[in-house]
């Protein structure tokens, strides 16, 4: 089930291919990056909306020239205490400028959302217990931090030197 | 001293609020161990071997009368009538109850205090000098930089899930007290030869079971530059620390690999690549958080020191606290007081409720309601009058803290180990208690001298710091004790050598006798056990040690 950053649960209308799958003309996929590099110029050619699946150790630079292609980025959390999708995150919202939808899939955890949506995560798939336990309060649990991040929040120098700096 | 505004009080409300829907969800079996362990482990909770322990931040050292008065009641409502001050300036209470953490931490929030990250894989509590901004000796007060950094650190969203814990310290003294070069990262205040105050930056120390000394990265960062420079360290060792091996996961072990140069480079090109994305640090920010530091309005009327000089002339074992527990402050008329909380035959950091309340009315009365925690695991009165020393120091006597040893043999830097901790591999308080007791009465003799002691090669002793350290290990069911000599901290850090085979506890004092006999034997001039023992070598310590006679 996907999790949206306004508290929304729905079903995860993309279709995950394996790498050997054939491309579907009409639904929204992702490949895998290995795929993606291996069949880039028939994937740039292909008519429909494309996201990709980057793995934690892959550099976000490897993608910048292709960003734009994508509808979809989704990063992995393999336990929730591994945190390089959370850098992986940050780069691939303030220096290559990607503005489409940023997932967070794995061992996502209510503890952890605010986190990820603070670095840029707006969606997120999560198993039947953020319905049954309401895991949107997770967003609201604070509203002022101490650094800014890829959020709006208000954040500590900011509010105090009343600027946006 | 820093004051919260709207903003923390509202962040640490909301904190609590969190937590104690953590706890409820926990104990309703919402959540499970595994999954609430990381999360009491971001506020401090740790499970031991007899009760909950919890540890709670004391940044950078710094305390008020009012939170010190707040932990003593604590102590008594919640724990057992005392806690234990750690190495990494923060105190512990040992006997904790799960369902109470939420309100402890309410009382904490009320005083200004938390207990956040003083565990888990990210940041840890920041440490500095304990006499910063009234040493002589330094260049700047570095307890504003040192909350700047405490606030960009708190709950940060990239870096809250690290390979591995990570400690940063800041000195801005010539004399390093906060042994910066033990830490992941550390910062060395400097001015620049156009005058502007910037940061020399280390990284890569730490102790554990590859001990490692920090080296220099950047031999000047502006200020201004602070955030995007951390930021950058940070994001190096998010991305490329290793996680597949506990022991290799620390930033000392990425710095080892690659090198320093190359580690370097990386962090050059990362800061490089994120100008225009991180936030710029403003002098205006500052300056803001600096006037919240501001030194309080000393009495400057002239003091009577031909009276001290009489107290001293008159009264031995006060002339040696003056001589052992009393540096010197930068203003006029003053005096850094360090309090001992290593009375001969007591557990080396503890205090108690009683004893808290005391030391916060002396701060009160004769200190402008300030205390300091040093990392030796002593307190700290950062700005007495001298005219107010005897008085001060016959009110500690009577309670039980006049002990004047700082510095010397019996100032014992000592994990809680086995008594209370669940990773320890052997006592280590009952041997610091032991040695207290047996090198006291000659410590002026033996002059400075550091003596520090872990239960486990987790190192929380600092025993690869101490002239002599002390390390306990489980022997196929036995504790023993390897010893390790030469090590320093501060400006001479260095990481002691393993002399020869561990000893059995009951012949640990004996070892130790045998070893500052050498040293006091073969030392030339004013020379420390380190500077003696890089000089001639482990051998005539070794053949003192294990020789058969």
């Amino acid at each position: 089930m996907l999790l949206t950053e306004s508290g929304s649960l729905q079903p995860d209308a993309w279709r995950h291919l394996a790498d050997e799958e054939p491309l579907h003309d009409s639904d929204p996929v992702t490949v895998s990056l290995t795929r993606w590099q291996k069949e880039r110029a028939a994937l740039q050619a292909w008519n429909g909306r494309l996201g990709l699946r980057l793995p934690n150790h892959a550099e976000p630079a490897t993608i910048a020239d292709d960003i734009d292609r994508f509808a979809l980025i989704v990063l992995n959390f393999p336990k929730f205490t591994d945190g390089r999708a959370y850098s992986q995150a940050r780069l691939l919202r303030s220096r290559y400028r990607y503005a489409g939808e940023l997932r967070a899939s794995g061992n996502v955890l209510r503890d952890q959302l605010l986190f990820m949506r603070r670095c840029g995560f707006n969606s997120f798939i999560v198993d039947e217990r953020a319905v049954r336990e309401d895991w949107s309060k997770a967003f609201d649990e604070f509203d002022v931090f101490y650094q800014k991040a890829q959020d709006t929040a208000p954040w500590v120098m900011r509010q105090r030197l009343g600027k946006d700096c | 001293m820093y004051r919260y505004d709207d903003f923390d009080h509202r962040f640490v409300d909301e904190r609590v609020a969190q937590y104690r829907d953590q706890v409820r969800r926990r104990l309703s079996g919402e959540l499970s161990e595994d999954e609430f362990r990381p999360l009491r482990l971001m506020n401090g909770l740790y499970l031991q071997l007899h009760a909950y322990m919890l540890r709670l931040a004391i940044p950078y050292g710094v305390l008020s009368s009012t939170k010190l008065r707040k932990l003593a009641h604590i102590a008594r409502r919640f724990d057992r009538g005392y806690g234990h001050f750690t190495t990494r300036q923060n105190l512990q209470f040992h006997w904790i109850k799960l369902e109470e953490t939420p309100d402890i931490l309410a009382e904490l929030a009320s005083v200004e205090m938390h207990a956040i990250q003083t565990s888990g894989n990210s940041f840890r509590n920041v440490t500095t000098d304990p006499f910063a901004g009234v040493a002589a000796d330094e260049i700047e007060d570095p307890r504003p930089y040192a909350e700047i950094i405490r606030q960009w650190a708190t709950l940060h969203p990239e870096f809250s899930f690290l390979p591995r814990k990570f400690k940063i310290a800041v000195s801005a003294a010539e004399d390093d007290r906060a042994a910066v070069k033990m830490h992941d990262l550390g910062l060395y205040l400097r001015r620049n030869d156009k005058g502007e105050i910037g940061f020399e930056l280390l990284v890569g120390g730490g102790l554990g079971r590859t001990p490692l000394l920090a080296q220099t990265i950047k031999p000047f960062i502006a200020r201004r530059d602070l955030f995007a420079y951390l930021e950058a360290v940070l994001r190096v060792y998010n991305r490329h620390g290793r996680r597949d091996n506990l022991y290799k996961s620390r930033i000392k072990i990425l710095v080892q690999s690659l090198g320093a140069a190359k580690f370097a480079a990386e962090v050059e090109a990362e800061w490089q690549a994120a100008k225009g994305e991180a936030v710029a640090l403003p002098d205006s920010y500052i300056t803001e958080i600096a006037s919240a530091f501001a030194l309080p309005s000393y009495d400057r009327s002239p003091v009577d020191e031909a009276a001290l000089e009489q107290a001293i002339a008159t009264n031995p074992a006060f002339a040696r606290w003056m001589k052992h527990n009393v540096a010197a402050h930068k203003v006029p008329g003053h005096a850094i007081v360090t309090i001992s909380l290593k009375p001969v035959g007591q557990t080396p950091g503890d205090c108690s409720a009683d004893q808290m309340d005391l030391v916060a009315d002396l701060a009160d009365a004769l200190g402008f309601g300030e205390i300091r925690v040093a990392y030796e695991q002593n307190l700290v009165l950062p700005h007495v009058r001298r005219d107010a020393l005897f008085a001060l120091w016959q009110k500690l006597d009577a309670a039980g803290l006049g002990s004047s040893n700082i510095g010397l043999a019996s100032d014992i830097i000592c994990c809680p180990g086995m008594d209370y901790c669940s990773l320890a591999t052997a006592r280590s308080i009952p041997i610091a208690q032991r040695l207290a007791r047996h090198l006291s009465a000659r410590e002026d003799a033996i002059g400075r001298f550091n003596i520090k002691i872990s239960g486990c090669i987790n190192a929380c002793g600092h025993h690869h710091l101490g002239h002599i350290g002390i390390l306990g290990v489980d022997k196929n069911g036995e504790e023993v004790y390897q010893i390790t000599l030469g090590g320093d901290a501060g400006n001479n850090a260095a990481i002691g050598t393993i002399i020869g085979p561990a000893v059995k506890s009951e012949a640990v004092t004996d070892a130790i006798d045998k070893l500052i006999g050498v040293y006091a034997a073969m030392r030339q001039g004013g020379e420390t056990f380190p500077q003696t023992f890089r000089r001639i070598g482990a051998a005539p310590f070794k053949e003192a040690l294990y020789a058969a006679h």
